[in-house]
């Protein structure tokens, strides 16, 4: 999975030659072997160093700020995200609710790599939503939406129908 | 006033944050706050630091309180205590490397895990010993990456964030322990002065001198943590198909040996023979259920904490050849049923016939299949309990006390403890009863209660004094120590069942007063107690022996045998304490080689959508209101066990009914069970096709052998819920099969591929039949229709339960299948939110008006249903021309009539169905059609 993500990120992100990673452990933890030292180890830490790589910094937020909200998110995805249990991803799903819902992108106004990391690991839950939940959950799914169309990014994901008009109208929370 | 002080807190926060100030909330105790804290002091950032609650909430998007948080000036809160320091760091130009991102993003993923669940067994089970296995494996890490990059910090020969952040992470550990001695480069690091300096002041603030214990508190609030060995539940939001296990080519081989091994060689079980008595050389078990106190109609918590559990395992139990005695009865004395009594105009014993009926009937309902459901108002329960009270008394374990009791003047009598209320002595908690607090939880002597209040007549009582007999619990304390070690650690003691037995004995016993000054009880046949009656608490459990022996005169084979007898008791949680403490000592002190408990299995709460369910202030849905609401009996029971409170509270909720009916019966079960049998029925003729199994079918084989063995084995630990699971993992991977497969279209094909589409028929059909075993414990009317269906052989149900688990092809080429048809309805959204309003709402306002009489309920729900237009006879009529048009529209679909034609008799079903709604009670809005599958 984060093997794959990583491919779609270096897709997107235009790098000529594609990188041949390894993985670690049985959470198959993605390593990535570096020419100018030792190994790079982790989806979030090989992920930046893409970035940088692809000389995209503004991925990773334009200031002090927008790094540290950038470098929350991605930590949140591989720490509370991936492996959630059931009961989890309803709390989650309504937090990331009520914190998108003033914003455009992850990090505010611009998109970053915590769009595409969010992305990709919420594209489960996502999926295994009924429309009413969706509904229920309508800013994360406005969010997924435009992400999933920003160009360039879904590559290895299906698409998910998110409904643009209402067909629940009752409140159930 | 409240809300003016939230708003004046805001404008102080935004006022700060056009200031370009910077805010840091933390709290005493939280091991991630030593993180930024040491960050502070490394960094010499100015910031203001504010001292919070653990449990307030400064984050506003966050539904769960979480700290540290840092408020920036722009108005954005970070939450991460990693993301806070790396950012602390930057604004001193100290950007964070590649290298240090890696050692940040290994803390949170892999060092964070292993330390919360060291400091959870550390700081709140007391086992210390536990910590270095725990973080072996992320200390070998550290040990080997800092002894190869031979640097003296992590990221080179400067600190950097890095250092801090796994420096602060260990500190509670490595500076209370001797975990980093063996590892000399950890040493080494740790003890490095730059970073200590200022993680020891941090440590200082945050833990205040008191090591891990500084802690507890704070530990307390987490959820326990997942250890290594629980996580074998797959990780839900990972896709099915990308994590389904790797099987290698001897399971599959295995398993389809197994498969073709057949039914013939397995005997068939008898049929149940009452009296139902130990026998030699079996698993004898006896299960009981809490008795259900008699003058309420239980909840549903009160449903799936103990019959609803205990039956499912029985009825595995007895599916798994065990020898199983299942008995439950009502509790009936003590003065709430006086009261009530009083109230409704009758005699304690006919207010006792009643509600024993209404319980029955429930339980009926609910089909718990009880070998004998009997009650503790009777001869036996006499004679036993007097018998036990005789014995105890003759080893003198009894201790005679004079007691100071409530009495009401007004009401002229003893009032027994829930019938006082007053302040909590404890947590000032307004509303606290006299036996117990429903907000701390501790027990309390109705007598230390401030302002305490008669419940009937909220007069204040008075104290008088009255002589007593006393159970000496600490003469006991020794044996039932002794015992208890034994028993927790040979039998199934659920985890909380031990915690709360702990923290009993942890508190020191005191002995406990056995009588009452009341009438409607046992008689104390002692003459110097005369006129006084057995504590129910005392008296209840020994129902289980009385009902016991009502069921057969030979009770002692089942409770007077240790050796030959396992004794399951199933409660909720507050029922702990008398079943792991109290009721042992009264027998161990009776010293009559009493049966004790050898697997205490108790449930969390089940919550009431976002309340609690409360037997005094009538909040929930009651047993007798289920039948009304039109949804099976078999549907509510996978609801109650799907969300049963195992490990922790769970709650139930209409709208996640309604999905979970919809999701996993409709559209995964019942789609699986349904699409076999009709590609039987269609493609086939009704007879089971020939199956060469190739490669793909022995893994799926495999595969659902796997999930069975999962099955049997949690609930052979009577972990019911996590076991339900695997019954749906095995229809997940069978629809999978299928729609890979797509014998639908491989039926159209040649000689190959038809063969192939019946295999994979045979194959699936073959799994339903599994399913339906699996399923007997949970829906035993779905389970039993599964089998009619496909007429699947009886000895299926005895055959695959057996061992680890066998899963074979009980219905072999050839057999005749019965007519399938759909398994499930529907619950539409429209007829859950309606089910929602009548029950739940309806039930807030009857609750507020008649606080004492929770039974008034239903009944007002009752009327509700009638005046609805409901008509069970027409229903029945309905169904059937419902069954019958349906059948016409399918007919005419499959022979491609004209588009016409189909049309007008489809428009007729649908008006017979929105009739058919209407007849049972149900909403007759149409709900938007999900697509269709295949």
């Amino acid at each position: 999975m984060a093997l794959r993500e990583l491919s779609s990120l270096e897709k997107y992100l235009g790098l000529k030659k594609p990188n041949k990673y390894s993985t670690q452990g049985d959470k198959k933890i993605p390593v990535l072997q570096n020419n100018n030292g030792p190994p790079l180890v982790g989806m979030v830490t090989i992920a930046c160093h893409l970035v940088k790589e692809a000389k995209r910094p503004n991925l990773l937020g334009d200031c002090a700020e927008s790094r540290a909200v950038v470098q929350q998110w991605l930590e949140y995805r591989v720490s509370k995200l991936d492996g959630c249990t059931k009961e989890d991803i309803k709390t989650i799903l309504k937090d990331l609710n009520l914190y998108l819902q003033d914003k455009v992108y992850m990090a505010g106004n611009q998109f970053t790599l915590a769009d595409t990391f969010m992305y990709y690991g919420i594209h489960p839950l996502i999926v295994d939503l009924a429309i009413q939940d969706k509904e229920q959950y309508v800013n994360v799914t406005r969010w997924f939406d435009h992400i999933q169309h920003y160009p360039g990014i879904r590559h290895h994901l299906p698409p998910v129908v998110v409904p643009r008009n209402r067909l629940y109208t009752s409140k159930h929370h | 006033k409240h809300s003016a002080d939230h708003f004046s807190k805001l404008q102080s926060l935004s006022i700060s944050s056009i200031n370009g100030q910077m805010k840091l909330f933390v709290s005493e105790g939280n091991p991630h706050c030593l993180k930024v804290l040491a960050a502070l002091e490394v960094t010499g950032v100015q910031c203001d630091v504010q001292y919070v609650n653990h449990e307030e909430r400064v984050v506003p998007f966050l539904s769960r309180p979480a700290l540290p948080a840092l408020l920036l000036p722009s108005g954005l809160h970070l939450f991460s205590s990693n993301a806070i320091c790396r950012y602390l760091f930057e604004i001193v130009g100290q950007d964070s490397s590649e290298r240090c991102n890696q050692w940040l993003e290994w803390e949170a993923t892999d060092l964070q895990p292993a330390l919360l669940q060291a400091l959870h067994m550390a700081v709140l089970h007391g086992k210390g010993s536990e910590v270095s296995k725990v973080l072996q494996g992320p200390l070998n890490y550290l040990e080997q990456s800092l002894s190869k990059g031979n640097t003296p910090y992590l990221t080179g020969e400067a600190v950097s964030v890095a250092d801090v952040v796994l420096w602060a992470a260990l500190y509670p550990v490595l500076s209370d322990s001797s975990l980093a001695c063996e590892r000399t480069s950890v040493k080494a690091w740790f003890d490095r002065g730059a970073v200590l300096h200022s993680c020891e002041s941090a440590a200082q603030k945050v833990l205040q001198g008191k090591g891990l214990q500084g802690m507890k508190s704070y530990m307390q609030r987490q959820p326990a943590p997942q250890s290594s060995q629980s996580r074998d539940t797959q990780p839900c939001n990972s896709n099915p198909a990308e994590v389904s296990r790797a099987v290698s080519e001897e399971e599959m081989e295995a398993a389809a040996l197994t498969w073709s091994k057949g039914l013939n060689s397995c005997p068939l079980a008898a049929d149940r023979q009452h009296p139902i008595l130990p026998h030699e050389g079996k698993r004898n078990l006896l299960v009981t259920s809490a008795l259900p106190y008699v003058n309420n109609v239980p909840h549903l918590g009160n449903i799936i904490g103990c019959v609803l559990s205990a039956d499912v395992f029985s009825r595995y139990g007895r599916l798994r050849g065990w020898n199983l005695l299942f008995v439950c009865g009502t509790d009936e004395y003590g003065t709430a049923t006086e009261n009530k009594a009083r109230e409704e105009g009758l005699t304690p014993q006919q207010i006792c016939d009643k509600y024993h009926a209404i319980h029955s009937s429930i339980y009926k309902w609910f089909q718990i299949d009880f070998d004998f459901f009997g009650r503790t108002t009777t001869e036996k329960q006499t004679e036993i309990a007097q018998d036990i009270f005789w014995r105890i008394h003759k080893h003198g374990f009894l201790i005679e006390d004079t007691v100071e009791q409530l009495r009401c003047e007004k009401c002229q009598r003893f009032l027994a403890d829930r019938f006082v209320e007053g302040i909590c002595p404890h947590c000032s908690y307004p509303e606290a009863r006299g036996d117990q607090c429903d907000k701390c939880g501790r027990l309390i002597n109705a007598v230390e209660l401030r302002e305490p209040q008669c419940k009937v007549c909220r007069q204040t009582p008075v104290v008088r004094s009255s002589k007593h007999l006393f159970l000496d619990l600490p003469k006991l304390e020794p044996q039932l120590e002794q015992w208890l070690e034994k028993s927790t650690s040979t039998g199934d003691w659920t985890a909380n069942a031990k915690q709360i037995t702990r923290s009993w004995l942890r508190d020191g016993l005191k002995p406990r007063c056995i009588t009452r000054d009341l009438r409607w009880g046992t008689p104390v046949p002692h003459p110097d107690f005369k006129e006084k009656v057995f504590y129910v608490w005392f008296d209840a459990p020994i129902g289980y022996l009385s009902i016991t022996a009502n069921y057969t005169d030979k009770w002692e084979k089942w409770w007077k045998n240790p050796h030959q007898v396992e004794l399951y008791n199933f409660m909720a949680k507050d029922n702990v304490p008398f079943h792991s403490v109290v009721f042992p000592c009264s027998l161990l002190g009776a010293q009559d080689n009493y049966t004790l408990v050898s697997h205490l299995i108790a449930t969390e709460y089940l919550n009431y959508e976002d309340t609690k369910f409360s037997k005094s202030r009538g909040v929930g849905v009651f047993g007798d209101m289920a039948k009304d609401t039109g949804i099976p009996s078999d549907v509510w029971r996978f609801y109650l066990l799907y969300v049963r409170p195992e490990g922790q509270d769970s709650a139930f909720s209409w709208a996640d009914m309604a999905l979970k009916n919809n999701s996993e019966l409709l559209n995964n079960l019942g789609n699986f069970i349904n699409r076999a049998g009709m590609f039987v029925t269609k493609f086939f003729e009704g007879c089971v096709p020939a199956m060469e199994l190739q490669q793909e079918d022995k893994k799926l084989l495999a595969l659902v052998g796997w999930e069975l063995q999962q099955y049997i084995q949690l609930m052979d630990k009577v972990k019911i819920r996590d076991a339900l699971r695997h019954i749906l993992n095995i229809s997940r991977h069978g629809n999978q099969y299928i729609q890979v497969n797509e014998p639908w279209k491989k039926i159209k094909g040649g000689d190959t591929e038809r063969q192939r589409a019946g295999t994979v028929t045979g194959v699936s059909v073959n799994i339903a039949c599994l399913l339906s075993v699996m399923l007997l414990p949970y829906m035993p009317t779905v389970s039993q229709t599964i089998r009619d269906q496909l007429n699947a052989p009886q000895s299926c149900v005895n055959t695959m339960l057996q061992g680890t688990g066998t899963f074979v092809c009980s219905l072999s080429a050839g057999h005749r299948i019965g007519t399938v048809s759909p398994l499930f309805q529907k619950l539409e959204v429209d007829q859950i939110e309606a089910l929602k309003k009548r029950f739940g709402g309806q039930q807030t306002t009857a609750q507020r008006a008649s606080s004492t009489q929770p039974a008034a309920v239903p009944a007002a729900a009752a009327e509700v249903a009638t005046s609805n237009g409901v008509d069970p006879e027409k229903a029945k009529q309905l169904t059937q021309a419902v069954t019958e048009q349906g059948e016409k529209v399918r007919a005419l679909k499959a022979q491609k009539a004209e588009k016409a034609v189909i049309t007008a008799e489809v428009a007729k079903l649908l008006d017979l169905k929105k009739q058919l709604a209407l007849a049972e009670g149900k909403s007759s809005e149409p709900a938007p059609q999900k697509g269709k599958r295949k």
